[in-house]
């Protein structure tokens, strides 16, 4: 069993053997069979060689100009390999001796075989490795279209595992047969995400090497709620997700029937739910289900969806269209929050050593001021158009905060120099994602409207724990008592100081930590959009009284499991069909 | 009663040694024999017949290769690819004296 940790894009639990889509554009991950599937999968390799065959001579014979003799001449190479009978005979021997698939077969072999040329020093023969890419490329072409043609002629359940699928694929799956989408690559905003989102197919996106772990008719569990994807789950976890998939199912019918309730407690306290979204499409997602607003709203997906940098006017069509759904409702939007996830070190900006503690988010943007200043000019133009605030992520100390700020009113001056209207007093917000920031949320909390605690990032620095490394992971948690005692200080201090104060981290999704959460004093939770109808009707489910008594103990206790424990038995307690 | 067996050693001499073209005319002369075809260049003896084999050979410029064949049309298959090599040299140039010989 193992259990792989992604981006949840579609609600949803999926149980059933998983359908792999492999990518010729990408390493084919070792694969192993069964004996009795050894002839199946050489007769697979030999198709692939003859139907390759048939390719190339179609190919080569339309070339017939004389300018087209040099292409000629390299699929004349390219043939004679593929009617190579010891080429062919090294491949089904692999498959025959290491019982692998096909694809892998092919894959290992040519690539060995190019890796050869690549050492040799001339170059006129080392440029030979990219001919056999070529090749190989030609023959998992094979190999893995018939296995895309399989996938839109389905006949049982699977759930669809693949590097990545394109949004014609996707859209072209079959509800009935396809019941969970998994990929490596993704993020909320991919099209797989929002294709999925709109088949109501449960999804996870974003789980990095799924593909090299999961062999073809592996039972999954795709956990499209939580985000988590279960290999070769145990007896005992597969019924504990049957039992899960069907509450989820009850619960979720009942759920939409609260959309149009108020998130308040038995006791009348009024909680405002927000959504985290990172793309315009997912507004109407909260609208749909009943969030109040925008709590978070992500921008780095316009740095990363285009190989130049967004243009202001990139910036405002976005936010004017997310804008213009929640009219006068509250739309929070943070700037720029890139480095150190894994879009970034390899595709902008240069790696370092240490990225976490680097040169990111905020820390970025102060030092590349006219990428910083063209979002913010977006930002104050669009908070003309409704209840727009700008949030600063990663503050550690009052100067950065005082500095962004000052940038912003020079980008305001700009403005008026050009008589461009905008919202003089916006306000200005801050995410307290770190301990220095939390310790000195008292100072911080002079100089900014609003605090958001971010506590996907604040447990992280606070615990010194990479939750993406499974060494380590299981000292994550956002209620070990460390976290929650500068949680605690960073409430209070928002509330000496008037200001408001919201948690928009994964916490605010997790239904067991609610009743903590307001009963340490949060009345603002903004959240993934899928997960707002369960967390109201937690809300609705209890009184203030209860909350207070469940914060007051947990925060008598010095131990992470002490207090994890404790909350579930507080969660069964109050809404047991929910846990 | 044995197959009879002919062998020779031959040049490389055009300058961009056996790469893909040289490596296609070579096994696709191979390929008009019956016999068995070995190349070795001391270090490693592949087939003569597989492009595959034969480009991993990777010789360049003056490298000096054995070609061994055998049965019945040994003889027949020998004159041939020496042909190939040594006299056309695969059709290609040959280094120029002012540059330094490979």
């Amino acid at each position: 069993m193992e259990i792989k940790k992604g981006i949840a894009v579609s609600p949803g639990i999926s149980i059933a053997k998983s359908l792999v889509i492999d990518s010729e554009d990408y390493r084919i991950p070792r694969r192993s069979i069964e004996p009795s599937q050894r002839m199946t999968e050489i007769q697979r390799a030999r198709n692939a060689f003859h139907d390759a065959i048939e390719e190339l001579t179609k190919l080569k014979a339309a070339k017939d100009s004389i300018e087209q003799q040099k292409i000629k001449d390299i699929f004349a190479v390219h043939l004679r390999f593929l009617h190579d009978r010891s080429l062919r005979k090294k491949i089904t021997d692999y498959i025959h001796s290491q019982l692998v698939t096909a694809e892998y077969a092919v894959s290992t072999t040519l690539r060995e075989i190019a890796s050869h040329f690549s050492k040799i020093r001339d170059a006129y023969i080392s440029d030979r490795a990219a001919d056999i890419y070529d090749i190989e490329k030609r023959l998992l072409k094979q190999l893995l279209g018939r296995r895309r043609e399989d996938v839109e002629h389905l006949t049982e359940q699977v759930a669809v595992v693949a590097r990545e699928l394109s949004p014609t694929q996707t859209a072209g799956f079959n509800r009935e047969f396809v019941k969970g989408i998994a990929t490596d690559t993704g993020g909320r905003t991919s099209h797989t995400a929002i294709v999925a989102r709109s088949l109501g197919i449960p999804a996870v996106v974003a789980l990095e090497d799924l593909t090299e772990i999961v062999s073809g008719g592996d039972t999954v569990i795709i956990d499209g709620n939580r985000g988590i994807v279960i290999v070769n789950p145990d007896a005992e976890t597969i019924r504990q997700y049957q039992d899960y998939s069907q509450e989820f199912a009850k619960l979720e019918h009942k759920l939409d029937a609260l959309k149009e309730k108020p998130a308040v407690t038995r006791d009348d306290v009024k909680i405002t739910l927000l959504g985290n979204i990172e793309f315009t499409e997912e507004a109407e997602l909260v609208l749909q289900k009943g969030g109040e607003g925008i709590g978070l709203y992500r921008t780095e997906f316009l740095y990363l969806n285009s190989p130049t940098e967004p243009t202001e006017e990139d910036h405002y069509q976005a936010y004017a269209e997310t804008v213009s759904v929640f009219k006068h409702r509250p739309v929070i939007i943070r700037t720029l929050d890139l480095g150190a996830d894994k879009f970034t070190q390899r595709k902008r900006f240069a790696p370092e050593p240490n990225p976490f503690l680097g040169l990111r988010s905020i820390r970025f943007c102060l030092q590349n001021l006219s990428l910083f200043k063209t979002q913010l000019r977006a930002i104050l133009r669009a908070s003309l158009l409704g209840d727009v605030r700008v949030m600063f992520p990663l503050i550690t100390n009052i100067q950065e905060l005082m500095q962004a700020k000052m940038i912003l009113r020079d980008v305001m001056e700009d403005l008026d120099e050009q008589s461009i209207a905008y919202n003089k007093d916006i306000q200005i917000g801050i995410m307290i994602e770190t301990p220095s920031a939390a310790l000195m949320a008292p100072t911080l909390a002079r100089d900014a409207d609003f605090f958001s605690l971010g506590t996907n990032d604040l447990v992280q620095y606070t615990l010194a724990v990479d939750r993406g490394n499974e060494l380590v992971s299981t000292l994550y948690s956002a209620v070990d008592p460390a976290v929650l005692r500068l949680i605690r200080t960073v409430i209070q201090d928002a509330h000496k100081a008037q200001i408001d104060i919201s948690v928009c981290g994964e916490m605010a999704s997790e239904p067991e930590y609610v009743m903590l959460m307001l009963g340490m004093g949060i009345r603002t939770l903004s959240l993934a959009p899928p997960m707002l109808p369960e967390i109201k009707q937690i809300i609705r489910s209890v009184t203030m009284e209860e909350c207070n008594n469940v914060a007051r103990k947990v925060l008598t206790m010095n131990s992470e499991r002490q207090i994890s424990g404790f909350l579930q038995d507080a969660a069964r307690k109050i809404l047991p069909e929910a846990f | 009663m044995d197959k009879p067996v002919c062998e020779t050693e031959v040049e490389i001499k055009n300058t961009d040694g056996l790469h893909m073209r040289p490596a296609m005319q070579f096994v696709d002369i191979a390929n008009h024999f019956d016999c068995e075809i070995t190349v070795s260049n001391g270090e490693n003896s592949v087939e003569g017949k597989s492009i595959m084999q034969m480009s991993m050979l990777a010789a360049t410029c003056g490298t000096k290769l054995k070609i061994k064949a055998e049965g019945a049309d040994a003889k027949q298959a020998i004159d041939a690819l020496r042909e190939l090599v040594e006299e056309k040299h695969f059709d290609e140039p040959l280094p120029s004296n002012k540059k330094k010989k490979c």
